[in-house]
């Protein structure tokens, strides 16, 4: 750790949001300074919040790009809901995210940016640094353009790549505000700009120039001190969830035998797994860029027939293009993973904002009785095990699955334990045999009602699927009345039945009481967060955080009986506390929803927790 | 002939015959549908293709066309409707051991499923799509489709159509299709030469089968295929061979600038040497394309191979990245690429 002359301030959690134009490298230097921290020790979790246009206009509101990250000396479970330290290198970007700032808290902006284009353009009557209404706040204003350039006076480039490099100064200013070393920055720099080595030395010279103008400046009076969290012992890296999900679907290709096809269209924010798999042709990937949503379902279905763990990725407008041909993959009962990036909807919605608002197109959006398995991933770093699991209950129980993860999980990154392949569980697809005389397309393990999967090419196993409804067992084309029923109820109760196979649901907290808190999905860190609050003040609420969505874990209604009341908390209209009314319709559920492209604040969670216990 | 056939699809060794290809489901066509001789051509084909029987496998759309999968004794899936290219895509990529065969119509490749169909055209994956073109929607019992002839009376068209129909050997030139092949459904010989001809190019094959549909447009290509006019209004391209026609093959094609016009022999001292002469594996589709636009009445339709040049098949492509990924990348495991990159250790 660097020496400093200041007071050392040492604090648990700090968040921190990089904000200013797009083109103004806030990701870079969010990544950057999250990589020190996992450094340092820290746990973390970050999110970028970033228009949807590619660059839109400078300097506006609508051209506001961000990067938040929160770090603590103990486990993290969100991204943070207000903003300890404020990084804003111009006057939209400030008055964009003024709110999210604490009382108090640290912002540090560029002094150079506030001129009356700027400042017009951002939507202020004057210049906010000047009118006093920032006194709230501990303001650090810095010339930061004119530093940088100065400091690159002699390097021989031009101003406009001078310039560029102020979002290292301001992050050196950073470094020196937590106390953070610059050297694993420095070989950084030295990694990514290995071909461009002029870069390297005038990345190295911004960043040292603003940790030396934060030694000098007064305005600073103490710095801040995160130390190391207590983490498991093991092997790390940063991950998002996004690639996560990738990594995830790889993990499962490999321990099963099955090799990989994911056949997918981009669509944000869901784009990066394709991107990612993309990259893994080493691994036998193989990713086929379609030429529309239907057409990569469509792909991963012939792939699937033919005997490769077929993938999908999108997100809702893309599933719901897909409904079709999951119904296609329920009816053939082939494998097939389908993972939905959730965002705001209806129709384009809110590309870039995270919602649950997908949840009953997962369960109840196709024609027919048409039921697939429908789980979430509820963390970044859980994407991996989730998108795994997913992949493995649909090979083992040929059955469609849908896989839920969010924007914000997709996004996101977290710390991630690196597993080791030999520890993650075994994936045994129902392959048939060559030449089994016993094989026919629609016979099944009486256990668990699964078919078995006929890998074209295979000697002796050529038969057809498709669909139409088949003939129980034999598998030809049939319209019998009873044999339709026979088979709707088998496709049924083959989902119902893979309760059986996957874990009974966790509480956190007595197994009895006043409240229990039910969520799901990306909701995990908020409404942990707020129930470890409430629990801390000797409350008598406990919480159930759902994984298993279609079905859900076989003790769901044991742990709902245990409460007086049960609260339902999610980022929709209500759609999981409906679908409990209808599978356990004996409890009374409460609800709390939001539907704004944002996720939960801890406070308001805990409002509505105390409300509920304070009612008779 | 046979040794040109892709020689990555594992052979039979034994000579399978019809009945190997035959399954035991009742056909449910009806009597007189042209599809009944799509199906004995295939019957005939695959044996003499000659791969093991395990190695086919067909893939359909929706419609009368796409219940082809049911009725032969292979791999199969009956997909969904229009999506039968994309679905034929998987099956191909994911496993290229596999001969795959793609039954559809006009209504189900040039309608709903026109994206794919374009699409699997451009990346030239090594399928072979029989399009079974009757210009007519039939197990919707009669609408018009992408390929009835404006004008035409059908149950959504009272009044006459008034939409342009597709020319499909044009719109396969258009996306840069690297075989096409048009057939009648009354001449089982040229169906399965030209099958066994999309079966040995590498890369997309579009066969269209003028097909007959017996109850809802009777008769909608006896213009052309018609016993009476065959002979005046049918040119069958033979590769390698001068482009004639007519009862006693008197007619033929020439090159007149930059148009294809029809010319006697012997007449205006034309001779054989003037006759254009067949290239089908021409890389430039240039006169492919102006002969697939051909039709009565002042010129034959053209049948036969119409072109079969020779590009890279996207499938091939595929493996090859994967081939060059696996030997340069130090990735060579799932345990590898978590490790990769930036981690550290916590103890």
């Amino acid at each position: 750790m660097a020496k400093t002359k200041r007071n050392v301030v040492e604090k648990e959690s700090v968040v921190v949001k990089f904000v200013g134009d797009s083109g103004d490298g806030m990701q870079l230097s969010g990544d950057m300074f999250s990589e020190v921290a996992a450094l340092a020790g820290n746990d973390l979790a970050t999110f970028p919040d970033f228009p949807a246009e590619i660059r839109a206009p400078q300097n506006t509101i609508a051209g506001v790009s961000g990067f938040q990250m929160h770090m603590g000396s103990s486990k993290i479970f969100t991204t943070g809901d207000l903003v300890d330290v404020l990084v804003a290198m111009n006057p939209a970007s400030l008055k964009a995210n003024l709110k999210w700032a604490k009382k108090g808290a640290t912002i540090l902006t560029d002094t150079d940016a506030y001129d009356d284009k700027s400042i017009e353009k951002a939507g202020y009557k004057g210049d906010p640094l000047q009118d006093h209404s920032l006194e709230s706040f501990n303001m650090i204003k810095a010339p930061i353009t004119t530093l940088t350039k100065e400091s690159l006076k002699d390097k021989g480039i031009d101003n406009k790549t001078a310039e560029r490099c102020k979002n290292m100064f301001a992050l050196g200013m950073l470094y020196y505000i937590f106390n953070r070393d610059l050297k694993s920055s420095f070989r950084y720099f030295e990694k990514r700009f290995k071909k461009k080595p002029e870069l390297i030395e005038i990345n190295k010279i911004a960043l040292q120039a603003g940790y030396n103008y934060a030694d000098t400046i007064e305005s600073l009076e103490s710095v801040i001190q995160v130390s190391a969290a207590k983490m498991e012992k093991g092997r790390y890296r940063n991950i998002t969830g996004n690639i996560g999900t990738a990594w995830g679907l790889l993990a499962a290709s490999e321990k099963s035998g099955r090799p990989l096809f994911l056949g997918s269209y981009p669509i944000t924010p869901a784009t990066e797994i394709l991107m990612e798999l993309s990259k893994h042709k080493s691994l036998g990937a193989k990713v086929f860029q379609a030429e529309d949503e239907i057409a990569g379902i469509c792909s991963a279905i012939g792939a699937s027939y033919t005997g490769s763990l077929a993938c999908t990725s999108t997100s809702g407008p893309g599933l719901s293009l897909k409904s079709e041909a999951i119904g296609l993959a329920v009816i053939t009962e082939l494998p097939l993973v389908i993972v939905n990036v959730q965002r705001g909807g209806p129709s384009t919605g809110l590309p870039t904002k995270s919602e649950q608002s997908d949840l009953y197109q997962a369960l109840f959006g196709r024609n027919g009785e048409c039921p697939v398995i429908v789980i979430a991933a509820s963390t970044s770093e859980n994407c991996f095990y989730y998108a795994y699991e997913a992949a493995k209950l649909s090979m083992e129980h040929m059955t469609p699955c849908i896989l839920l993860t969010d924007g914000y999980l997709g996004f996101g990154s977290a710390l991630f334990k690196i597993p080791k392949m030999a520890d993650m569980p075994a994936i045994h697809p129902p392959i048939a045999e060559a030449n089994d005389p016993n094989y026919k397309p629609y016979r099944r393990n009486p256990e668990t009602l699964v078919r078995q999967w006929a890998i074209p090419g295979t000697e002796g196993l050529r038969h057809r699927i498709g669909g139409l409804e088949k003939e129980d067992i034999i598998g030809t084309v049939s319209t019998d009345p009873l044999n339709h029923q026979k088979m709707v109820d088998y496709r049924a109760a083959k989902v119902e039945k893979i309760a059986d196979f996957i874990p009974l649901q966790e509480i956190d907290g007595d197994p009895t009481g006043e409240l229990l808190v039910v969520s799901w999905g990306g909701t995990f860190g908020a409404v942990h967060s707020a129930v470890k609050q409430v629990q801390s003040e000797g409350k008598k609420v406990s919480h159930a955080h759902f994984h298993h969505i279609m079905p859900l874990p076989k003790n769901t209604g044991e742990i709902f009986s245990g409460f007086k009341r049960i609260l339902v908390c999610e980022l929709n209209s209500g759609q999981f506390v409906n679908y409990l009314r209808m599978r356990h319709p004996k409890h009374d559920y409460y609800q709390f929803n939001k539907v704004q492209g944002l996720p939960f604040m801890i406070n308001e969670l805990n409002d509505k927790f105390n409300q509920l216990l304070e009612e008779k | 002939m046979d040794d040109f056939i892709n020689m990555t699809i594992e052979r039979s060794n034994v000579q399978l015959s019809k009945a190997d290809f035959e399954s035991d489901q009742m056909v449910k066509w009806c009597p007189g549908c042209g599809a009944h001789a799509i199906l004995s051509a295939v019957e005939r084909v695959f044996p003499k293709i000659g791969y093991r029987k395990e190695n086919f496998c067909m893939v359909s759309g929706i419609g009368c066309s796409s219940r082809f999968p049911y009725y032969v004794n292979t791999y199969g899936i009956h997909g969904i409707h229009g999506r039968a290219a994309a679905i034929g895509t998987g099956v191909k990529l994911a496993n290229p051991k596999l001969s795959t065969w793609i039954a559809t119509g006009d209504g189900d490749s040039l309608a709903i499923g026109g994206n794919h169909f374009i699409h699997i055209i451009r990346r030239n994956v090594d399928v072979n799509i029989l399009l079974f073109n009757n210009q007519i929607y039939g197990l919707t019992k009669g609408q018009y489709s992408p390929t009835t002839p404006m004008g035409k009376v059908t149950k959504t068209s009272p009044q006459g159509t008034i939409e342009h129909p597709f020319n499909i050997g044009e719109l396969v030139m258009g996306a840069q299709g690297t075989f096409f092949a048009r057939v009648p459904d009354n001449n089982i010989n040229l169906m399965t030469e030209c099958m066994f001809e999309a079966a040995k190019h590498d890369g997309t094959s579009i066969i269209e089968i003028m097909q007959n549909c017996i109850i809802f447009a009777d008769k909608a290509h006896s213009d052309v295929i018609g016993k009476e006019v065959k002979d005046e209004n049918m040119l069958v391209l033979k590769n390698g061979e001068p482009m004639l026609f007519g009862k006693e093959l008197k007619k033929g094609l020439r090159l007149n600038g930059t148009r294809l016009e029809v010319v006697d022999l012997g007449k205006d001292g034309i001779t054989i040497d003037d006759i254009l002469i067949h290239d089908q594996y021409d890389q430039d589709p240039g006169i492919h394309n102006m002969l697939a636009k051909l039709a009565p009445p002042h010129f034959p339709m053209v049948f036969g191979v119409i072109r079969s040049a020779m590009f890279p098949t996207y499938d091939d492509l595929v493996e090859e990245q994967i081939k060059f990924a696996k030997d340069s990348s130090k990735i060579k495991c799932v345990d590898d690429l978590l490790n990769s990159g930036d981690t550290w250790e916590i103890n």
